[in-house]
């Protein structure tokens, strides 16, 4: 036997394989270490999605949802700016006096996962949130489930939820947008108040579907940003974390159209926010050429990015990241020019404070569109210093300086 | 190249085949062994890159990249221990994760923990590999299993220190042994660590194969039972390339700490772009023929492809493809010019007939002398 495997097809057969194996599990990223600020969306499993699946950036640009996002930009949110947690666009309102109730109610929580700084941020924030409303006998107690980025996972802890969670309402926050719609819509039949967040499904028959205004939003406002900053026939370099999410694949599309509009020449990469990728990609485009800006889907692996072209001794570049530590620290220090869009963290709280609406019988809008407003260089050096001894993976827009806990818990970074 | 290092047996009376002729003749034959073949292939993708984008070739960016090779290199190298002895080590990218998540989390701002923190991730890349190869020598678990299951163990405490996301990164000083440099040196501009650190373990690797325990290792890989019966104790040769290779993957990991900072994905994938590198030079699956050296350079002609493709702006979406392609047919025409290089001459090259008859003639970067 060890004999034959010396024998050279045998040999050639073998590393073929591996071959292929390489090249399929080196170069692309696994989604269980994503870092998209979203639940990485592996929509390759998803059943319904079938023939959508290879859309083009094109095809996940959407003129409608593109405009209306353009507009919810500078748009008016009712509510206290202070707490823009709890603010949201005037609109279509649910009403809900026939599911007001009195007493301590418990919550059940499917979550996407917890797989990324993004996530745990808001993660953290909810349970100190969680646990101003236990207090006030709110809510009884939050049974949460983490998915773990899988959607199979995560339909069977919507479906144990309505079989045997005993919850009196739910919350959840798919992992991605068509293979949940089903199961969402099997717990909004059982008549108890549904909470969505974050990220989609496709039905409205959620109480209120919780989120910031949109990827398209964070595309126009990074864009727009950079061709301001840049001359026409500059060079940017698109660093994305995977394909395939909505989400981020909306960022881009959106950025793309833009930079083809005006005559920005962009050029995008996956990276899967391995921040060695990210160095070797800058570097190399460096070497072929001059690169006036950087643009990112999402922030982690920015610092990389930024070492690059000090490690090349290049120029910094105009570059836009998100509102983490690790990128406005490292922005303050190099002095670049750049923006920090932000997709609203402060999220994470809303749901169980529209739970505690809906126990009350308060109206609730049916869209719930949080602020979304990115972090300029002004308003950078109050963020950094609001979150002053924050690890790197915190983000500046976290919005729970109110909670007990603050800021010990976000600083240990406890994770529940 | 292999051949000029080629002196199998002193002591012999004949000369064997690969240590004929001239030098330019001797590169030749060395040249079309699979072992060979790859530096041919590694010197054509440079000159591809540096045609595609002609500042490459500038020493200054040459020395950079490199540095940035170093780990893949030195990870490749540490595969092919494994890979030589017959086995497998699918667990590198895992340890390489774990390192940096320990770098990160153990050392953080701490200066005075630099040295403890380096003590303890080679300590605990020992026993990573020791793990493994115990368990593959002694329990007879296919060293396939053993590390697959080493890989996900330690995959999932990865995940349980991080929760799956990145944190903070070490203090500079630490991270210089990978991002640093020598300054002002003429030429160059800059020496990087990495640059060093690989010669070193390169030569070291050289140095080892050409060392008792390097034969013993390869014989180990060629054919266990004869080399058990010859009296060498192959559960621990083995275990000790395990260690190696987990040991090589600790300090790939210590450079990308230092060339790309802390993230769970740091490592992602290692394992597979080594055993490609390992292949790609012509190392025998399933052990016993290969140069070190082979190994290192496969995995400079990988990173040349990587570049290469950076540099042609392939559509990031089919980026994948392309490099697999690649790769499929680069070992095909390294595994042909192994057929090619093991084909008798049709003329007896050799003036000594005695030389020729021999069924499998010794052939440079394919036999264990050349280590």
């Amino acid at each position: 036997m060890r004999r034959n495997i010396h024998r050279a097809p045998l040999a050639v057969a073998s590393a073929l394989l591996l071959g292929v194996f390489a090249t399929s599990c080196s170069t692309e990223d696994p989604t269980d270490d994503t870092s998209a600020s979203e639940a990485p969306a592996d929509s390759a499993e998803s059943p319904e999605e079938g023939s959508e699946e290879t859309e083009s950036s094109e095809e996940w640009f959407d003129q409608e949802v593109y405009d209306t996002q353009y507009e919810q930009r500078s748009a008016t949110f009712e509510g206290n700016p202070e707490q823009p947690w709890l603010q949201y666009i005037d609109g279509e309102m649910t009403d809900t006096s026939k599911l007001a109730s009195k007493g301590a109610k418990k919550a059940c929580f499917a979550n996407a996962s917890i797989s990324n700084p993004w996530r745990q941020t808001g993660w953290i924030t909810m349970n100190q949130q969680l646990e101003v409303l236990v207090d006030e006998g709110v809510i009884s107690e939050m049974e949460t489930r983490d998915a773990g980025d899988d959607d199979n996972t995560q339909i069977a802890d919507i479906d144990y939820f309505i079989s045997e969670g005993n919850c009196d309402a739910f919350i959840i926050s798919p992992n991605s947008t068509a293979a949940l719609t089903d199961a969402v819509e099997r717990a909004c039949d059982t008549g108890k108040p549904v909470v969505v967040f974050d990220r989609g499904v496709e039905t409205d028959c959620a109480t209120t579907f919780i989120h910031p205004i949109g990827g398209f939003a964070w595309g126009i406002d990074t864009a727009e940003y950079l061709i301001d900053n840049l001359e026409e026939g500059d060079k940017v370099i698109a660093l994305r974390i995977l394909p395939g999410v909505d989400v981020l694949e909306q960022r881009w599309a959106a950025a793309e159209k833009l930079f083809e509009e005006n005559g920005i020449e962009a050029v995008d990469y996956f990276t899967g926010a391995d921040p060695t990728k990210i160095k070797t990609i800058i570097t190399d485009e460096l070497n072929k050429g001059e690169v006036a800006g950087v643009w990112m889907d999402a922030g982690d692996g920015g610092v990389a990015a930024i070492e690059a072209f000090e490690d090349f001794g290049a120029d910094y570049p105009v570059m836009t990241g998100e509102d983490e530590m690790s990128f406005l620290r490292k922005w303050e220090e190099t002095g670049l020019t750049g923006l920090a869009p932000v997709y609203s963290n402060f999220q994470w709280r809303t749901p169980l404070l529209a739970l505690e609406k809906i126990f009350a019988g308060e109206e609730v809008p049916k869209e719930w569109v949080l602020p979304q407003t990115p972090i300029t260089e002004d308003e950078r050096a109050d963020y950094l210093e609001a979150n002053e001894g924050m690890p790197d993976g915190h983000y500046a827009k976290f919005g729970g300086e109110d909670l007990p806990g603050y800021p010990e818990v976000w600083q240990e970074r406890q994770i529940p | 190249m292999s051949a000029i290092t080629s002196t199998p047996d002193r002591r012999d009376t004949h000369v064997l085949p690969a240590s004929e002729g001239s030098l330019f003749q001797r590169l030749l034959r060395g040249a079309v062994t699979p072992g060979g073949a790859v530096f041919l292939l590694a010197a054509v993708l440079f000159i591809a890159v540096v045609w595609a984008n002609p500042s490459f070739g500038e020493p200054p960016q040459l020395i950079r990249f490199i540095g940035r090779t170093a780990p893949i290199a030195i990870a490749a190298m540490g595969q092919y221990y494994v890979i030589v002895a017959g086995e497998f080590d699918l667990s590198m990218g895992a340890v390489i994760a774990t390192q940096v998540v320990i770098a990160g989390n153990y050392i953080g701002d701490d200066e005075s923990r630099v040295l403890p923190a380096i003590a303890l991730m080679l300590a605990i890349g020992a026993v990573v590999g020791l793990v493994n190869g115990l368990c593959t020598t002694l329990l007879k678990v296919p060293s396939f299993i053993v590390t697959l299951g080493t890989m996900l163990a330690l995959g999932g405490l990865v995940r349980y220190l991080t929760g799956g996301a990145a944190t903070g990164n070490p203090v500079d000083s630490f991270r210089e042994i990978g991002r640093g440099g020598l300054q002002d040196v003429p030429v160059l501009d800059v020496l990087p660590y990495p640059v060093i650190i690989l010669t070193v373990v390169a030569v070291a690797s050289v140095w080892l194969m050409r060392s008792p325990f390097g034969r013993t290792l390869i014989a180990s890989g060629d054919n266990p039972d004869a080399a058990g019966l010859a009296g060498s104790h192959v559960w621990w040769v083995k275990t000790r390339a395990f260690m190696l290779s987990s040991l090589a993957a600790t300090v790939a990991g210590i450079l990308l700490v230092g060339y790309a900072g802390v993230h769970p994905s740091v490592g992602a994938g290692y394992e597979f772009q080594a055993i490609t590198a390992v292949v790609l030079g012509g190392v025998v699956l399933g052990g016993g023929r290969g140069w070190v050296l082979s190994a290192a350079a496969g995995a400079f002609a990988l990173e040349l492809l990587f570049s290469f493709l950076n540099f042609q702006e392939v559509e990031s979406t089919w980026r994948n493809s392309v490099q697999g392609l690649i790769i499929i047919l680069a070992v095909a025409l390294a595994a042909r010019a192994w057929t090619l290089g093991r084909r008798p001459s049709r003329t007896p090259a050799s003036p000594t007939p005695s030389a020729a008859p021999s069924p499998t003639p010794a052939r440079p970067g394919t036999e264990t002398g050349e280590n």
